[in-house]
């Protein structure tokens, strides 16, 4: 079904090319790339950017996990994304998380005994799988959350999000976190960073990739602080980093039978 | 008329209940003054005109919001070709330092209260 | 005709007026949720919907039901329902408001709800359920109005109005369809992906529906010696005895296929309502006594002897009413969030504040439902029908 899908979204782009190729023209020399790899973006990126933005046609993420056996390591990543974001330190159920670590028995339901003891005492990131079929997207009733059609982050919008939490009990992988109070509280002030946004009581939010720091020409900041255990790169390009990690390293994705396609791959 | 008695005095005194504010305000003779405003010393211009500016800020702001959130665009050319990052907190504020006196300072004279702030963080330097 | 609901005995007067003391006391919690959140509600990150949306998704029921009289009615021309069908109309639009409500009292920015309707959104099931619901709404109450005002003047209804009760019937199915989609749907939700979800429901609503109204059926004949009379009473019966057996029955069909088929996920939320996981198991006696519930209902109500007892059938009822209410008003909720995505429980335990919101939307429903039942039972004591 997803081939089909994609070959007609490849064959449409190419139309599109033809088409209107002097409109494509504009697009930044990546997507050109992209192109290049046999996967023609459908969809033209965004205008007015940033000269230096990265730019993709399908971001994804690889975690090496066997670097993660260090909880400093582990903690460096969290504090990276969560002090980035403004995300709120609330002890319990009611939490609020964008990256954090599980077992491999968490991350991976459906697991094998007998593993080896390196593998049980890993810690994997987890973190918005950033799903290229994403039911968060299918079942939100006001567009508050989609899927970008010219990178494939799947992003929230806090504006018009109106809380009714169908997008939690659709993530089959309990990315996303509600703000059951007002985050400002549990915010220490003096560590709150002041170019980004909280976020208010009764808005859902979840990891967005980094799109702020993506168009400052940066990488995502759990992958700036991972010390290369974290790579981030364009799917759709068979030179970029991801794809060379996929095409060289045995990698899981986490509940595949379900059909989301996630983005985020663990190399085991 | 049906009950005429009850029904024309009390539409009377609902009249005069709901328009108080206004002839209130006209019999008190209270003039709406507009609130001084703390600008930026050290910028001759806005990224649009100031009088456009003062009318359209809040269409502006939601046309950036919706731009910069879900089309992904980043940056806006103001008329004269300067760019600038279509953002509240790093390209209004950083400028306009001091919301209480410029955002509130109108905001609250008028009854407007927007709820940017519960999110986007008020500039630190707000002296 | 709204002026039948001005004039009452004091025992109709007290009644609202304690009602109104239950939904005060439940606004004031709900101004403090409104103030601080969701945080003040048993709910958590794992646990994301609670009381509230279970409520809503048992009253979604409880307004379809109101087809069960209507269709006999109107499609196949059964006279004995012609009494109380106003009684079902009102109730759906008493069950209906209390679904509106507590999808506001859930959301966590009540504020943009119109978010809805500004931008639409055809792929996402609670945009139709938003339609459904709203529309049904109106429907019962053109049906229900219209039809009571032809009674009152005793003549025949309008012509046009029979397109509009037609439409009911297929709405009824719709709203609880819609509802059940909204669960059946979730990939990785195993104790709600099944395709007989809205089968399910529509079982689940078909009995539990008209048992409740059959209840206040029973209660009108004591306060105000109205009689739907003895056929009514028996067909409807019959119609609850009928839906309770396929209710459950599919539930066993659910029962079979997870632990016959030995899917851990599938098997998982069972596990977890029936017996307990990981030593978290405070919804166990809940849910065996929901079970004994249902089958000491079904005995009761198959032998025709036992049923047609009006002696023994309100308890029935109350029974059947009960189980039903924690099937769905509880254990479906908290069956498709434990165990959670990573497998662990995460256990939800109701706030009171929670509570008092959940039964300050009850008072408000009751409300409705005396004043609009007032006025229905007003004119049909003016044309002398009782």
């Amino acid at each position: 079904m997803s081939k089909t899908r994609r070959d007609f979204l490849k064959l449409a782009g190419a139309c599109a090319c033809t088409v209107a190729a002097s409109q494509l023209v504009g697009a930044n020399a990546q997507a050109a790339d992209a192109g290049h790899g046999g996967h023609a973006p459908a969809v033209a990126q965004p205008a007015n950017q940033h000269d230096n933005a990265l730019h993709g046609t399908h971001w994804g993420m690889v975690i090496d996990t066997k670097r993660f056996t260090d909880p400093l390591l582990v903690q460096k990543c969290m504090d990276a994304c969560h002090l980035t974001h403004n995300v709120p330190k609330i002890d319990g159920p009611q939490e609020l998380k964008w990256i954090w670590a599980a077992s491999y028995l968490e991350t991976f339901t459906e697991h094998n005994h007998y593993l080896p003891e390196s593998v049980e005492q890993r810690s994997f990131m987890l973190l918005c799988n950033h799903c290229e079929n994403p039911p968060c997207v299918r079942v939100c009733p006001t567009k508050a959350t989609f899927k970008r059609a010219w990178d494939g982050i799947v992003q929230m919008d806090m504006h018009r999000c109106i809380g009714c939490r169908f997008c939690m009990a659709a993530c089959p992988y309990g990315a996303r976190s509600f703000n059951f109070n007002n985050p400002r509280p549990y915010l220490d002030e003096t560590k709150m960073n002041p170019d980004y946004p909280t976020r208010m009581r009764g808005v859902v939010e979840k990891c967005t990739f980094c799109v702020e720091r993506l168009a400052q020409g940066l990488m995502p900041a759990c992958v700036e602080a991972s010390d290369g255990a974290i790579l981030f790169g364009d799917l759709d390009d068979p030179h970029s980093s991801v794809r060379k990690a996929l095409a060289s390293k045995f990698t899981v994705r986490r509940k595949v039978s379900l059909g989301t396609e996630p983005s985020v791959y663990y190399i085991i | 008329m049906y009950n005429a008695k009850y029904i024309m005095p009390g539409l009377v005194i609902f009249l005069g209940l709901i328009t108080f504010p206004l002839w209130f305000n006209v019999l008190s003779c209270t003039r709406y003054e507009a609130p001084k405003l703390a600008l930026p010393a050290d910028q001759q211009e806005c990224i649009i005109d100031t009088k456009v500016m003062r009318a359209e800020h809040m269409t502006l702001l939601n046309d950036w919001r919706d731009k910069y959130v879900r089309d992904g665009e980043v940056t806006f050319t103001a008329a004269n070709g300067k760019l600038y990052d279509m953002s509240l907190m790093n390209t209004c504020m950083s400028c306009h330092t001091n919301k209480e006196q410029f955002c509130d300072a109108c905001h609250t004279k008028n009854s407007v209260y927007p709820y940017c702030w519960e999110c986007h963080i008020a500039p630190r330097g707000n002296q | 005709m709204l002026e039948k609901a001005l004039k009452g005995s004091p025992l109709y007067w007290f009644w609202l007026f304690f009602l109104a003391c239950v939904a005060g006391v439940g606004s004031m919690a709900y101004l403090y949720q409104l103030n601080f959140g969701l945080g003040v509600t048993g709910m958590s990150r794992d646990v994301s919907w609670g009381f509230y949306i279970a409520q809503f998704t048992y009253l979604v029921g409880v307004a379809a039901s109101a087809v069960m009289l209507v269709l006999p009615t109107y499609l196949h021309h059964y006279k004995a329902f012609k009494k109380m069908i106003i009684l079902g109309e009102f109730m759906a639009i008493a069950a209906v408001s209390m679904c509106l409500l507590f999808i506001i009292v859930d959301l966590g920015q009540p504020q943009r709800a119109m978010n809805v309707i500004l931008h639409p959104t055809p792929g996402s099931i609670l945009f139709w359920d938003m339609i459904v619901l709203n529309g049904y709404l109106f429907i019962n109450l053109l049906v229900g109005w219209v039809t009571l005002q032809a009674e009152r003047n005793e003549v025949a209804p309008p012509k046009w109005i029979k397109f509009f009760i037609y439409l009911s019937i297929f709405w009824a199915f719709s709203i609880h369809t819609v509802t059940a989609f909204l669960y059946a749907g979730l990939p990785g939700r195993h104790y709600w992906l099944t395709a007989i979800m809205a089968a399910r429901f529509l079982a689940s609503a078909f009995c539990s529906g008209p048992a409740i109204l059959l209840l206040l059926a029973f209660l009108l004949k004591r306060l105000v010696n109205f009689d739907p009379g003895k056929e009514a009473i028996k067909s409807l019966a019959k119609i609850i005895t009928y839906a309770m057996a396929l209710n459950v029955f599919f539930f066993l069909l659910e029962v079979f296929t997870a632990f016959y088929s030995d899917i851990p996920g599938h098997k998982a939320p069972i596990v977890y309502l029936f017996s307990g996981t990981d030593g978290f198991a405070q919804w166990t006696p809940f849910m065996w006594l929901a079970a004994i519930l249902a089958f000491v209902s079904l005995a009761l109500l198959i032998p025709a002897k036992l049923r047609d007892n009006h002696e023994l059938l309100p308890w029935t009822l109350l029974f059947l009413v009960l189980a039903t209410w924690i099937d769905k008003g509880i254990g479906l909720l908290v069956g498709g969030f434990t165990p959670n995505m990573f497998e662990t429980v995460t256990e939800y335990i109701p706030s009171i504040p929670e509570l008092a919101i959940v039964l300050a939307i009850y008072a408000m429903g009751a409300m409705i439902l005396t004043v609009l039942w007032k006025i229905a039972l007003g004119v049909k004591q003016e044309v002398g029908h009782f």
